[in-house]
């Protein structure tokens, strides 16, 4: 194929490359375009944070990300807009079809957003993040510069939780290892072991994925950037690529009714806070400290992870394949089923002749969900609001705060990583051969037709029945989102010319 | 079991759309649904639900906006009418039971089929709906011998037993013996009273287990016949299919973003969806000759291998057909799967690609296959762009038994035969209730 350039690091948005944790105060600004010169003119000279590890550690740092509908309002070629996907095209919020698919429906319906449908989608987010005390200037001096050519839609403000998300767990742990010096073999073939570590093109644009393939994205004559200010592309040497180094953003803001998850399973717990505990781990799959209800096991399936990371991170369910320590239904499990293409491990070539056919039981029992590694998501929320303490929220009367979670994930293909995910694996009723339940966090409570109940929770036991939780009422609302690209830095600079409003 | 089996059949009728009349049709069939392209299974014109044999059933007009692709194989465009097809998955013959459709949905089918070519409509319907009954190539049937009867027997069996057993963890196996037990009591007393019911299954039709007996034999037998021919010219072959392989053009762009929408729309209302699609088979003799044996070869497998819940990795088809149109320059395919249309994609890609490979790159324009199972459906995007571009909108499709999935049936069925066995053991006493 083509030449192994090493990555741009100087060119690829900050994000996608770190999580900013040092970085304690952020908020997400969403904005439309006032005046298209104006916010072209600001655009070209923001001050983008790079993936270039500075040192000392930066004190601020921003991004930017456009929807679809900000690049029309940019005025950008329509011939170029329609080179980026389909989903990303159309929106989040655009047609009831995706919506079911996505479970926003009932009261996660897009017509009850707070921003994200119809005349509230954002046309650019920036994203602000700084060191403690230092966003409310920060935040002035960008909003003093984009003033002339933005008008502010919604401001997302977010809370440091001290690494934890609303309903008390921490948070952020499990993270695809990307491959950034592009170690892993580019070839497309099926992968035994479950491995944490992704190929660089399932998170960034212009890189080969874990297909071995280019996801497409778009790429330009020559022509259309005359002043060669986009790389060229690898699997197109004569197109400048307008992707490389930049990715697809999903943001959705989540609220999180803590008051009600805990008083339900205090309900179910009957009043025993241990009981109650247990109960919010089997959901989660982790304890509120992080620790995995499977236990990690000694091998690593990320030979690079930083060791504190690991020792949080570094299982996977084969032993467990009934669900008996981690339900089949928790959380974390539905999020990242951490399996391989093909189920029984290496064996000989009969043997896995013998599975691809689908005649080993056993094999196949362990089968309905596969293939993890084309279904990752590199996540980049923060919370919002105060979160609650369980002692406090789990008493009756504790009256109900505002929040959440921002959600933030970033892929190379909307598609086959999020919506895949939240569509199959998180609001899919028949995940792993359950039957009668979403993901008891994040799932909405909708019964399926034929009055067949979605709203239970199976937690499988070793010598009876499962234990059942039932009439599990709705915890997370989603109350906006919207697809974004978050383009490399040269990407962003190109749209803000006149060479991007065609030629 | 093995001398209980009430086969499945599937069938398909196709009638041309009479030129200028199908706008009619699309109405009359849009009448026919709740939900858009969902049957209401009370409509007035096919009450679907009324046909306790039928487990999904289809209205489709079949035409295709690709027809022009073959024309990069130097063909020109030919001039194939649009048909209307219409398509059954049901337990026992499917002549009996379109003989029952024919027989009690009579008007309906009447005021269907007389937007088609040929119809007339004081004619005699058995014999008109018998002459447009279209042979399949090959037929994939989840499990051989569940019929809809038991799926409905055994969902409400599920439920009962779910909402029964106490969920307190168990101290012995001995316990687990008792608390069965205790069940079967409750099963057949909820029998007795008519609340459940749960019907023997029927006596396999010899004549079925005869005519899959003589196939069992016939087809490895033809082929044993054929194959000192097929090694002599094993060389040619391969030389032939090496150059299509490196030459057939690749039709792959993204399917138009409208259409998408529109099949969309008709995506999600439950958690079994449909699927059908419709392409140009390439032009030429090998192609032809190539489909039809790998698809008489697929019919095998299905026949008598695939037959109990799995079509190699994929758990997730419910029924599913290939067949042929217009002296085979035409393939159609159509299937009832679980999940989400993304996924069911998915799951083809990463588990049978070799398999989609096989069935489907005798299509014009398939991404390019290697050796006939390798690279073409592995290549993400041009495959889910090539596949929604050849997917037709189903105006109006049928199932029996809303909000159950594969992976329902399969357990119900399993909780009803532990129910139903004289003697377990502990260990089995336990793994049934953790079915519940």
């Amino acid at each position: 194929m083509s030449q192994n350039r090493s990555v741009e690091l100087d060119d690829v948005q900050g994000l996608m490359r770190f999580g900013y944790k040092h970085l304690t105060e952020a908020c997400f600004l969403l904005l439309h375009v006032k005046d298209p010169a104006a916010a072209r003119a600001w655009l070209a000279q923001a001050p983008v944070t790079s993936a270039v590890k500075a040192d000392p550690l930066p004190e601020t740092a921003l991004h930017v990300a456009l929807t679809s509908e900000g690049l029309r309002a940019l005025e950008v070629a329509l011939d170029l807009l329609a080179k980026f996907s389909d989903e990303f095209v159309a929106g989040m919020a655009s047609d009831a079809a995706r919506a079911r698919r996505l479970g926003d429906i009932g009261t996660n319906d897009p017509s009850g957003w707070r921003w994200g449908a119809g005349e509230r989608v954002p046309h650019v987010a920036v994203l602000l993040y700084a060191r403690s005390g230092r966003l409310a200037a920060w935040e002035q001096e960008i909003e003093a510069q984009c003033g002339a050519g933005f008008v502010r839609i919604e401001r997302l403000s977010t809370s440091d939780l001290h690494g934890m998300e609303p309903f008390g767990f921490v948070d952020g742990i499990s993270q695809p290892h990307i491959d950034w010096e592009r170690k892993r073999p580019v070839h497309d073939q099926d992968q035994i072991k479950y491995s944490n570590v992704s190929c660089l093109g399932e998170f960034l644009l212009g890189y080969p994925n874990e297909y071995g393939l280019y996801t497409p994205r778009p790429l330009l004559t020559p022509q259309n950037d005359p002043g060669g200010l986009l790389p060229r592309a690898e699997d197109a040497p004569d197109q400048a690529d307008l992707g490389r180094n930049g990715c697809y953003l999903v943001l959705r803001q989540l609220h999180q009714d803590v008051h009600g998850f805990w008083r339900e399973l205090d309900r179910q717990a009957e009043g025993n806070t241990d009981v109650r505990e247990r109960l919010a781990a089997a959901m989660a799959g982790r304890k509120k400290n992080g620790e995995p209800l499977v236990a990690p096991s000694g091998e690593s399936a990320d030979n690079d992870a930083p060791a504190q990371r690991s020792n949080l991170n570094n299982f996977t369910y084969e032993t467990d394949p009934r669900g008996l320590r981690c339900p089949l239904g928790a959380h974390i499990r539905r999020m990242n089923p951490r399996n391989a293409d093909l189920p029984g491990g290496p064996g000989g070539i009969l043997s896995r002749l013998w599975r691809m056919l689908g005649f080993n039981t056993a094999a196949r029992e362990q089968d309905l969900v596969a293939s993890t590694r084309f279904h990752r998501l590199l996540r980049r929320g923060r919370p919002f609001g105060a979160g609650v303490m369980p002692t406090l929220s789990a008493m009756p009367s504790s009256p109900g705060t505002e929040t959440g979670l921002h959600f933030i994930c970033l892929v190379a293909n909307i598609t086959r990583q999020f919506e895949f995910v939240q569509s199959a694996w998180l609001m899919g009723s028949k995940f792993a051969g359950l039957t009668a339940e979403r993901d008891p966090l994040l799932g909405h409570r909708l019964p399926n037709p034929g009055e067949s109940p979605t709203d239970g929770f199976s937690i499988p036991q070793a010598d009876g029945p499962d234990h059942r939780l039932n009439n599990l009422p709705q915890f997370v609302t989603v109350q906006g989102g919207a697809y974004f690209f978050l383009p490399g830095i040269r990407a962003l600079r190109y749209l803000t010319t006149t060479n991007s409003k065609g030629v | 079991m093995g001398d209980a089996v009430t086969p499945q059949s599937q069938f398909m009728l196709v009638a041309q759309v009479t030129p200028g009349q199908e706008r009619g049709l699309r109405e009359l069939l849009k009448t026919m649904t709740s939900k858009p392209g969902m049957a209401d299974p009370t409509n007035a014109v096919l009450p679907f639900g009324q046909f306790e044999r039928l487990h999904f059933a289809r209205l489709v007009v079949l035409d295709d906006p690709t027809l022009g692709d073959i024309e990069a194989h130097g063909v020109t465009r030919p001039n194939l009418p649009v048909y209307l097809a219409f398509i059954g998955s049901c337990d026992g013959s499917a002549g009996e039971c379109i003989a029952d459709l024919a027989q009690r949905a009579a008007t309906g089918l009447r005021r269907i089929f007389m937007h088609c070519d040929g119809f007339n409509a004081d004619g005699d319907l058995p014999a008109w709906i018998q002459a447009h009954q279209h042979r399949l190539a090959a037929n994939y049937i989840n499990w051989v011998g569940r019929t809809v009867r038991q799926v409905k027997e055994e969902s409400a069996l599920q439920r009962a037993l779910a909402a029964k057993v106490p969920r307190t963890p168990l101290a012995s196996g001995a316990q687990a013996q008792q608390l069965r037990r205790k069940l079967i009591d409750f099963v057949d007393a909820e029998v007795s009273a008519g609340r459940l019911g749960l019907t023997p299954p029927e006596p396999t039709p010899l004549r079925w287990k005869i005519a899959k007996l003589l196939h069992l034999v016939a087809i490895p037998l033809a082929g044993l016949i054929l194959l000192p021919f097929l090694i002599v010219l094993s060389p040619l072959f391969i030389f032939i299919l090496r150059t299509k392989e490196k030459t057939d053009a690749e039709i792959c762009p993204p399917p138009d973003r409208a259409v998408l929408l529109e099949l969309q729309h008709l995506e999600d209302y439950d958690v079994t969806n449909q699927y059908s699609a419709f392409g140009s088979v390439k032009p030429g003799l090998f192609r032809r000759w190539l489909v039809t044996a790998l698809l008489v070869l697929i019919n095998y497998t299905c026949r008598h291998v695939f037959t109990r819940g799995f079509l190699a990795r994929v758990q997730t088809i419910h029924f599913a057909f290939w067949a042929f149109l217009d002296d085979k320059r035409r393939l159609v395919f159509t299937s009832n799967y679980d999940g989400g249309h993304e996924a069911y994609m998915d799951d083809f890609i990463n588990k049978v690609a070799w398999g989609l490979n096989l069935a489907f790159s005798h299509g014009v324009g398939w991404p390019r296959t290697g050796w006939l199972v390798a690279r073409g459906a592995r290549i993400e995007n041009k495959f889910k762009h090539y596949q929604r571009r050849h997917q037709l909108p189903t105006q109006v499709w049928y199932q029996a038994y809303p909000g159950l999935a594969l992976v329902d049936l399969k357990r119900n069925q399993r909780i009803r035969e532990g129910l139903e066995r004289a003697s377990v053991t502990d260990a089995q006493a336990q793994a049934w209730l953790q079915l519940l």
